[in-house]
This record gives C-alpha cells, structure tokens and sequence, in this order.
C-alpha cells in the first residue's frame, strides 16, 4: 500500500507540476499555428502570475483571480499583437522585449505583495470523490486549473483537427496570402490567437502565484515560459505532444528529487539538469521525421502578413 | 539664450558647492547606504535586512540618514549603485549579499574615506569589512526541536546549493536532532536556486511523500512553509518567523537579527572605533535567533531547548562539540574538542545521519 501511495503522490504531483507549461504552451501552439511566434510568455505568465496573486490577496476569490489573470495576459498580448500585426515589427525582437516589459510590469503590479503568501486552504480536491481508493486521488484530488487545463487540451484538439474555424486558423498560418485571397480575415485571426496565447500564459501564470505555491516573488515563473515555447516546438505543433512534453518535464522534474530524496548518489547537479535534456531528447526523437514535421510547421511562422 | 545657459551654469556650481559643504559639515548625520538584491517584501532575506535598518534608524536616531537600494541586480548594475552612493555622500555602506563582493571591491578602492561592509564574502581591505552570522546555531536548537518532535525518525531538508555555509547549517541542524533522538537521519534534497518558490515546494512534497514528517530549508520563500500547513506536516523556517503562513505548521523558524547588528557596526562607524576586522557573529551578540517554539512542542523539550540556547550564548556549548563523524565515519572533530573556525570555514563534509550525497 506504501508503495501505491507512492507512485499515486508522483502521478499527482507530475500532474500539478505539468500544468503551467501546459496552459502556456498550449496558447503558444494556437498564436504559432496562426503564424505569429511570440516570444513574450514568460513575461505574459508574470503579469498573470502577479495580478492573479493581487486579486486573490485583495477579494479571496480565486475565480475572481484566475479571471483577472487571463485578462492581463491578454491585454498584454494584445499590446504584442499591435506591435506585431498592425505595424508589423519584427515577432522575435518585438517578443523579447515584451518577456523584459512583462517582468518589470509583473513587479510593478506585485510591489506591495513580495514574499507575501495567500492562506493555504488543506489539500485540493472534491469532497467525498477524492476519497476512492487510487482512482480518487488521481482523479478527482487535483487544483481546479488542472482540469481545466486537460479541458483546454481537449478544446484545443477538436479546434484545430475538426472545427471549421480551427482549418481557417491553420490556413492562415500556413498561407495568409491565399487564405485573405480567399476572403478570410488574416488579421482578425491572428489577433485572436495571440489573445489566446496570452489568456492561456496568464492563466499558468495565475496557478503558479495563486494555487501551486501560493506566493508571489518577482521572477517566479523561472523560465517556465520559456519551456513552453520549447515544448510547442519540440512538439512539432501537436496538442497531444504538447501534452506529453509538458508531463514527461514535470514527471522527470519529480522523479529526480524523489531520487535526491533516496539519495542513490547521483551529482545533483545531474539530476537537476535531467528534466530539460529528457524532454528535449525524447521529442526530438519522436518528431524526428523531417517530412511529417514539414506537414505540421506553420510554414508562414514569423512572418508579418501585409495586406 | 547664452545668459540662461550661463545662468544655469552658475545655478549648478553654486548648488553642488553646496552639496559639498554640506556633506562636510560635522553636525549632519552619518549617511548610510544599504544596497539590496531583490525588493525589500514582506518575509525573507532582503525583508530582514530591511527590518535591521528600519530598528537601526530608529536606536542611533538623528545620528543617521539611511538609503535603501533594492532589487539591484548582480554585475554593472551593482557597481553603478554602489558608486553612486558612495558619490551621494554615504560615508557607511552595507552590500547585502555575496553577489556585491567584487564591485563592493572596487568602489572601495575609489573612495578610501569610506567605509563597507560586505556580506557573506572573503574579500576585503583597509575601508572594507566582511560580516556573516553563525546561523549554525540557531539551527542546531531548531534541530533540536525537530529530533525531539519526529515520529518517522527521519527529517527532510531542502537545500540551495551545498556551499560550506549551507553545509554547517544543515548539519548544525542533524547534531542538533540527534542529540534529542539518535536516531534521526536528514534525507536532504537541493533545488539549485536561493528562490524558486515552485521546486521548493517540489521538493518539500517530495520529501513529504517519502515519509519525512518535518522538512527544514536554506531557501527563501514561504513554498515550504505553506507547504507543510497544506498537508498537515510540520516545517521549520528559515530567514523569517513565518508562523502567520503556518500557523499550525511550524516548529520554529532560524532568523537573524539584523538591527542589532546595524546598529552596533554603525555606532563602530560612528564614533571612529571601525576596523575591518571580519566579523563572525554568534548568537551571543543578540544577531540571531529560533522564533517562538510553536504550542505542538511540549513544554519539556521547549525548556531543553532554552537551556541549550543559553549554554551556547553563555559560550558553554559549542554545536560542533566532538566527538563528530562525517558520513563515511571518519572522526571530524576529537572527543572534548570543538571545531576550529577554519575547518567550518571550509566545511565540504556532511556528519554521520545525513543521508545524501555530495559533489566529489
């Protein structure tokens, strides 16, 4: 029993550990689908991360904070997307300075709340569910974002493989001349999907400062932005990859310190750097097939739309 | 347009004639400059040190004009601030973390008629001193607290980085447990950041999750803490009393207390008595402390506690009393000896009980 408690606390906290570069990652893969590469997420998911914290500290409401979140990292985004689409500056450039921008932003916002904790409610979870044997814990004792964020896997699957909408986003990542030839509106389109992309860092941003730990110190994503652009890449723009990429670097990142815990004699510095090296390797292998990337990369990635 | 050139020419050598008269003059106060890391917060390390000025202004009164700088960044940075507070007429100047040291350095070779003082670091010169605190000794009475209240018999640790510093907290804190139950053993797991308030609690669940009924930590956010009082264990803190954060959770916390010392340096500073001496402070100078033993400790093991605290301030005690083994069994330090300062100075080693290993 000791032994399948074990392994239900590592699936659990693998899947804790796993949500923000899930949320983040999955905005980035539908703003990249339509052919906008932004590199701002990590400072999308501090704005987030702050202005959840001060929402959650000043009206306890943790909806409420979520909410908030997702609204910064979308009006920052959108601040991307003037830049980028309506006076069509370079998207690398453009999104590094908004990862420099977002951060001192994030600070501001935070000022008054630096090191600062919100009350930690017991463990998350649904009543009476959570108590199952193995299945409860697994399913139904996880933070409310973490469902939420498998719900935006689900929702972002269907979106781009059998909506209609979803076909007209790739259209016009892959080609935005024939797709505005064709009467869509590019713009509008990607407007939208850099929206997302923001709600979507916010909302990782928010469960890092309002859930996971919960306190709020500047700088606290730590480059969990930055992992979710790599994963989207590395996961050769597929949600399910997504998926997999951001469990396999939270899973690996408890297992090394379950193993620093056993304490098996492995440098730490090895275990530490574990979690980046398997995740880049394992999807490097499995996307290493040229073609079928070529498929899937957004062929017009990067590249400002002029009308 | 020349004239209002010319006039503000004149308005600018007039006021910084001023400036330097000014500064000059005996009666004005001591400028004091305290350069910071990271913002100044609510709990943790910077949020302390800030405390320490706040009661120091508040001891030496009108005898002192302090400025803060927060959250400045390690490198060009550094030096900028640094020099320009030497610059501003700051005669006392305090870089509060080890990151500062070589720009701390430089600005001191600038300006020979003022004084810093850097911590944590092993550079210095005729106008700069190095200051650090023993926190081993406080953490061996928080050791203490903890092997007298485990019932898995083992205690959990996260770590930073394993620098000697960190190395004499940690195993301060495992001497401090075994002296209440021999058999406690400290599983430590070490996150590579001072600051990462998410593998931090990574890392404590972790610990958790192996059995661990206590985790202590040499980090700085209130992620272990918080931690703890989520899962209904127990924690003891580090940098801050961060009881309000667990209240039902901590055992006691490993503070410094940094007015006490402000204050005594700057009165050093003050009435021309500074030298550049490094300062080593133990408990004993009133710089460091456990937070009040939390109500789940029993009353007996708390007074064990105080008594120690008192051997140790009373000098007594020392926490690295031998006879002390490292991991491998090799006696460290002799039966009826105590460690030389060198020797934790350059500590590389974990005691016997600590389960984990070091880098070669």
């Amino acid at each position: 029993m000791a032994e399948a408690d074990f392994f239900i606390f590592i699936a659990v906290a693998t899947l804790t550990a796993a949500t923000p570069l899930l949320l983040a990652a999955l905005g980035e893969l539908v703003s990249e689908r339509s052919g906008v590469l932004n590199l701002g997420v990590e400072g999308m998911m501090l704005v987030g991360a702050s202005t959840g914290f001060a929402v959650a500290a000043g009206s306890q409401s943790l909806a409420l904070a979520v909410l908030a979140a997702i609204a910064a990292g979308a009006v920052l985004s959108l601040l991307f997307g003037f830049l980028t689409l309506t006076c069509m500056a370079n998207q690398v450039a453009t999104g590094l300075a908004l990862t420099i921008f977002g951060t001192g932003v994030s600070a501001y916002i935070g000022s008054g709340y630096t090191g600062s904790a919100l009350e930690v409610a017991g463990p998350a979870g649904i009543a009476y569910l959570s108590e199952i044997p193995v299945l409860g814990p697994l399913m139904f004792s996880l933070e409310p974002l973490t469902y939420f964020a498998f719900l935006m896997l689900a929702g972002v699957w269907w979106f781009l493989q059998r909506s209609r909408a979803g076909l007209t986003l790739r259209a016009v990542g892959d080609a935005p001349e024939a797709a505005h030839a064709n009467g869509l509106n590019v713009l509008r389109v990607r407007y939208l999907a850099v929206m997302f992309g923001g709600a979507m860092a916010g909302a990782g941003g928010a469960f890092l400062s309002v859930f996971y730990t919960p306190v709020w110190v500047e700088n606290m994503t730590a480059g969990r932005g930055w992992i979710a652009i790599a994963l989207v890449v590395f996961a050769a723009w597929k949600p399910t990859r997504v998926l997999f990429g951001a469990l396999l670097f939270g899973g690996v990142t408890i297992v090394q310190f379950q193993v620093q815990g056993i304490n098996l004699g492995i440098p730490t510095q090895f275990l530490s750097m574990l979690p980046y090296a398997a995740t880049i390797v394992v999807l490097v292998v499995i996307s290493s097939d040229r073609i079928k990337i070529g498929l899937s990369t957004p062929a017009s990635l990067g590249v400002p739309f002029r009308r | 347009m020349i004239r209002i050139l010319m006039r503000c020419v004149m308005a600018l050598v007039v006021a910084v004639a001023v400036m330097g008269t000014h500064s000059a003059n005996a009666g004005d106060p001591l400028g004091v400059g305290f350069v910071y890391f990271s913002p100044v917060g609510d709990t943790g390390w910077t949020a302390e040190h800030d405390k320490g000025r706040l009661e120091m202004e508040a001891a030496l009164g009108a005898k002192v004009k302090a400025k803060i700088v927060e959250n400045v960044a390690y490198g060009p940075d550094a030096l900028r601030v640094i020099r320009q507070l030497a610059a501003d007429g700051h005669k006392l100047i305090y870089t509060t973390s080890f990151g500062f040291m070589d720009q701390t350095l430089e600005v001191a070779g600038l300006y020979p008629d003022i004084k810093f003082m850097h911590l944590d670091g092993y550079k210095s010169a005729e106008n700069m001193g190095t200051y650090s605190l023993r926190y081993y000794e406080p953490s061996y009475l928080a050791g203490m607290v903890a092997g007298a209240t485990t019932k898995s018999d083992t205690i959990g640790y996260v770590s930073s980085f394993p620098l000697p510093a960190v190395l004499q907290i940690i195993n301060g804190f495992a001497l401090g447990a075994q002296a209440m139950n021999p058999d406690v053993k400290i599983k430590v797991i070490e996150v590579n950041s001072w600051y990462d308030p998410g593998r931090e609690r990574e890392a404590t669940d972790a610990l958790f999750a192996q059995g661990v009924d206590i985790v202590a930590h040499v980090t700085d956010s209130s992620a272990p803490t918080l931690s703890a009082q989520r899962t209904g264990k127990l924690v003891i803190g580090f940098h801050s009393d961060r009881s309000k954060f667990g209240p039902d959770s901590q055992l006691t916390a490993v503070i410094p207390v940094w007015g006490e010392f402000y204050t005594r340096v700057t009165k050093t500073v003050l009435d021309g008595s500074w030298t550049n001496a490094p300062i080593w402070d133990p408990m004993s100078a009133g710089v460091l402390a456990i937070a009040p033993i939390g109500k789940m400790v029993p009353e007996d093991i708390a007074a064990k506690v105080m008594k120690r605290q008192a051997e140790i301030t009373a000098g007594t005690f020392h926490p690295f009393q031998g006879p002390i083994k490292d991991q491998a069994g090799t006696v460290r330090v002799k039966d009826g000896e105590t460690i030389p300062d060198a020797d934790l100075y350059s500590m590389n080693w974990y005691v016997q009980g600590v389960e984990a290993t070091l880098p070669e």
